[in-house]
């Protein structure tokens, strides 16, 4: 019998998430209201229903009560979620609240499956920023002089980036952890705010030449310092994004390629002095050699992921145990070992589908700074998920970030979900800005 | 009065608010300014939207590529990753599949799983100890084609609707047999002429690369390996019944290494080796240390052919300290020594040592075949089958096909080149020699009319107190129809006398 209904609901969900991701990428079909609101609401069923399954079956595996208990929770800071979100962000992308909401539901999910303890610690956190974040739009609205502090923004972000250099501690080979008191706090997931409210406030300033080179300047100490710490993927992120910016601030293909050209170079040289670039790159050209050693993660990842399969092995019935680091940086081979390839797929199309809205947000934004902000946030996020998800499958090598919203992580999640509240802060702002402009 | 104020108030207010906007407007027009200088026109909003979605495609590209990555990963790759047996996920498999058969080249059973009413099952190997090796066994440690194939094993090819149907009533679907290359009949012929003595025997069939029998000896059964595993472990009589001698077992090759040592005087000398010429008078001094023919046996006068079919030490041990070392070494490397071997069978690398810095004596000593280098049964198969397949190498393998437990295919192996070791004619030439050694030398038991035989024989000295291993390598062929065969006989005696009969029983099973 309980075979029966794990079989059974591996499949359900499958179904599930794939209406659901289908609905992602079909909801603007038209410019019937109504069908977008019935299209919306069907979303959030299927999160809660999903949510359910999920919950019965860890439950039927545990029959630990404290899992009911979490669960009940989690309902209750969903529906929260949804009616607070509604008043204070009035005429948010809905499409993003679900997608957010969807992802981090899958996050509790399988760290539940995986850890109860860090399930209840992911919970809390993300109940926490859900919070802080509903300041958002006030903030937005009030303080209207937020782009005049750009070297304030890269000064802080670049000496916070520096303190963690030289206070910090190591984790997993790369120093960018501090502690206070017991709790660690990954500086550098914070400091990418800040790097973006920078460039943003700068470029949208000015566009002359030797701005450009100030700009670039304080963009490459930021990457250099994340260098030094080892943090390969923050340095990759911090790169590309501010590439992006300035490619669409100026408008100049050259400056893009040029940057491309130079980080080529820069990766080269960086291959040749740091025997941990080494490590990574020959742990993903063949980590066969290597499965004892440096291999031994992508290894794993790789097992688990191809042993599940398309249709996965279903929730709780598979080894992601095995995989070191799975509740963080390894989160997704997890998903993809137990709810299988397909689910993951979706979850990969649901991350790109919050990246389009990010860019369509950008794009109707018409204040220069907010637009920079918007999408370089968004850029930071479609680049993270890219930089993880590539990882754990070996289509690029392993850089050690965590994929936003879903990994275990308190930084994590809190700069996540801020990353989210503000463009969504952004977007009801603008949308206020138009309806005034109309007005008057 | 207070009416007053608020309006003053108000007007402020709203003088600040005008200033503040006044303030902004300028800012645009400042920030205009700078765009029509940069652009020349007031494009600017547009333009920047469209940078937008050029990165945004840039994103959606590096997706794309993602994506595909990883369903090409689900479908092609990891049928393969799986198959690795650091990963622990495979026992999970064998809780939702029966475990497929494997099948010999004429589908008898080699290895079967029967499921009891209780959920539990067992693996049983009809043949019992014949196949322990190749075939491997399921527990303790998984080897063979049990482990080779493992996950195919344990995948069932059957129609998805009824996998489904499987999975939700919680019954296991059935695993795909694997059909191998090997023959029931050499296998029992290589099994019984080794009869009691350890060695192992290698046949494969040298134009395809198919593996037809892998016998090693001693065995065990491996129905019984849960209850004997302790007394294997132990191995109180030094037997190591559980290794494969024929892939892991490394021996001293002894005289069929002259082989080798042929081809690369032939190629150092390919215009004048006919003019070769040595008189052997049973032994012969190497800066001090002396090398004798089998038993001091005087060969006399011998030119190159006779010195190979007599297998003569003193002339080979000359021949080797006439070689360009580092050539020598790369020809061996050529034949895959100190390298890896073209399989998934467990095995162990065979060595070869000598470079330009190697003494006269160890020179002589490795010529012949002694000395320090090493090799195993297979590996010795794969070289001569190299030469009987006009110097090229093909692909060795066991499995022919997978198919479902209907009988549908699933997977055909077919025949692929690894690599050409040497040049078509000089394994014509080497092929020559061989053939000598059946007419006229160390081999002659293997004249017959029925079938030509290629080979050549080799008593290695391993132990002072123990008699030689005893050697034969070779092939032979009937019209288009080729076998080559390597089997060793351990601590017996010479390579005509222990291993050349058992070459024998095979060429005659062959082509009975």
């Amino acid at each position: 019998m309980e075979n029966l209904i794990v079989e059974l609901s591996k499949y359900i969900i499958i179904i599930l998430v794939t209406i659901y991701t289908l609905y992602c990428f079909t909801a603007f079909r038209g410019n019937d209201k109504k069908r977008k609101n019935r299209v919306f609401r069907a979303q959030s069923l299927i999160m809660y229903f999903i949510h359910f399954i999920c919950y019965m079956l860890i439950f039927m595996d545990s029959n630990n009560i404290k899992v009911l208990i979490l669960y009940l929770v989690e309902v209750v800071f969903f529906i929260g979620a949804h009616l607070l979100y509604r008043v204070i962000y009035r005429n948010l992308s809905r499409l993003v609240f679900n997608n957010m909401l969807m992802l981090l539901m899958f996050s509790f999910v399988m760290l539940t499956r995986l850890s109860f303890d860090q399930a209840v610690k992911q919970f809390t956190y993300a109940a926490v920023s859900m919070g802080i974040c509903l300041f958002i739009p006030m903030i937005i609205d009030r303080f209207r002089f937020l782009d005049k502090f750009g070297w304030i923004y890269g000064g802080t972000g670049l000496l916070l980036l520096v303190i963690v250099k030289k206070f910090g501690t190591m984790n997993y080979g790369a120093t960018n952890w501090i502690k206070i008191g017991s709790i660690a706090i990954q500086p550098s997931e914070f400091v990418k705010i800040l790097f973006v409210f920078a460039i943003a406030a700068l470029l949208s300033k000015s566009i002359e030449f030797k701005d450009i080179i100030k700009v670039t300047i304080l963009a490459a100490a930021h990457v250099l310092v994340l260098v030094l710490e080892r943090d390969l993927g923050g340095a990759l992120i911090f790169f590309v994004t501010y590439l992006v910016m300035l490619f669409v601030a100026t408008a100049n293909p050259f400056y893009f390629i040029g940057g491309l050209l130079s980080g080529s170079f820069a990766s080269v040289v960086a291959y040749r002095l740091f025997n941990h670039v080494r490590v990574r790159v020959m742990a993903w050209k063949n980590p066969w050699k290597l499965i004892d050693n440096q291999g031994y993660q992508v290894t794993q990842s790789l097992f688990a992921i191809g042993t599940g399969g398309w249709f996965g092995m279903g929730l709780g019935r598979g080894l992601p145990g095995d995989i070191p680091v799975v509740e963080s940086d390894f989160i997704f081979s997890a998903i993809s070992e137990e709810l299988g390839g397909i689910t993951a797929l979706c979850i990969i199309l649901i991350c790109i589908s919050c990246y389009i809205m990010f860019v369509n947000i950008a794009m109707k934004i018409k204040k220069r700074f907010y637009k920079y902000v918007a999408l370089g946030l968004g850029t930071i996020y479609v680049f993270q998920v890219f930089l993880t998800i590539g990882g754990v499958t070996k289509f690029i090598p392993s850089t050690g970030v965590t994929l936003p919203l879903i990994s275990a992580g308190g930084s994590s999640i809190l700069s996540t979900i801020i990353i989210f509240g503000i463009i969504q802060g952004l977007y009801v702002h603008n949308q206020n800005e138009d309806v005034k402009n109309v007005r008057d | 009065m207070k009416d007053l104020d608020e309006k003053k108030i108000r007007k402020r207010k709203k003088e600040q608010k005008l200033n503040r906007e006044e303030k902004s407007n300028r800012e645009d027009k400042k920030m205009r300014k700078a765009d029509n200088l940069e652009e020349g026109k007031e494009k600017k909003k547009r333009s920047t939207n469209r940078e937008i979605i050029m990165t945004t495609y840039i994103f959606i590209g590096l997706f794309v590529g993602l994506i595909a990555y990883f369903s090409y990963f689900l479908i092609v790759e990891s049928s393969d990753v799986i198959n690795n047996t650091y990963n622990k996920r495979q026992d999970l498999l064998a809780t939702r599949v029966v475990r497929g058969k494997i099948l010999s080249n004429n589908y008898e059973v080699l290895a079967e799983t029967k499921e009891n009413e209780d959920g539990s099952s067992k693996r049983i190997y009809p043949y019992k100890d014949l196949f322990a090796h190749i075939v491997g066994r399921n527990s303790n440690g998984k080897t063979g084609i049990e482990s080779l194939e493992n996950f195919k094993l344990l995948t069932s090819n059957i129609n998805p609707i009824s996998k489904v149907m499987n999975e939700l009533a919680g019954e296991k679907s059935i695993g795909d047999n694997i059909v191998t290359t090997l023959d029931l009949n050499l296998q029992k012929v290589a099994y019984n002429a080794l009869g009691n003595h350890k060695g192992a025997v290698v046949v494969m069939d040298p134009s395809t690369g198919k593996i037809l029998a892998m016998v090693s000896k001693p065995d065990y059964d491996p129905n019984t390996i849960s209850v004997n595993w302790n007394t294997l472990v132990e191995d109180s009589e030094n037997d190591s019944a559980l290794i494969n001698r024929a892939t892991q077992g490394l021996y001293p090759p002894g005289s069929i290494f002259k082989i080798i040592t042929t081809l690369e005087y032939l190629r150092e000398n390919p215009k004048n080796y006919l003019k070769y010429r040595y008189n052997c008078v049973g032994k012969d001094n190497f800066n001090g240390m002396e090398i004798n023919c089998y038993n001091s046996e005087r060969h006399g006068e011998e030119d190159l052919l006779s010195s190979f079919a007599n297998s003569c030490n003193t002339s080979y041990a000359t021949i080797g300290n006439k070689l360009n070392l580092s050539k020598y070494r790369r020809l061996c490397e050529q034949f895959l020594f100190n390298s890896s071997l073209p399989t998934k069978l467990e095995y162990r690398k065979s060595s070869f040592v000598l470079d330009e810095d190697s003494s006269v004596q160890e020179v002589a000593q490795t010529a012949i075949g002694q000395g320090k280098t090493q090799i195993s049964p297979f590996h010795a198969a794969l070289i001569v089958s190299a030469i009987a397949n006009s110097g090229t190498l093909m692909q060795p393998y066991v499995v022919d096909h997978i198919e479902n437990y209907n009988g549908d295919m699933v997977k055909k192996y077919l025949p692929s080149t690894y690599d050409s070791l040497i040049s078509a004619n000089e394994a014509k030439v080497i092929t020559r020699f061989m053939k000598e050694v059946v007419n006229s030398g160390t081999a002659e038991a293997l004249k017959n009319n029925k079938y030509s035989v290629a080979g050549k024989t080799g008593s290695a000295d391993h132990n002072s107190n123990l008699p030689a291993h005893a050697w034969f390598v070779g092939f032979a062929s009937k019209g288009k129809k080729k076998v080559a065969v390597s089997v060793i006989v351990e601590s017996v005696g010479t390579g005509s006398t222990y291993a050349v009969p058992i070459a024998k029983k095979l060429f005659d099973n062959y082509f009975d």
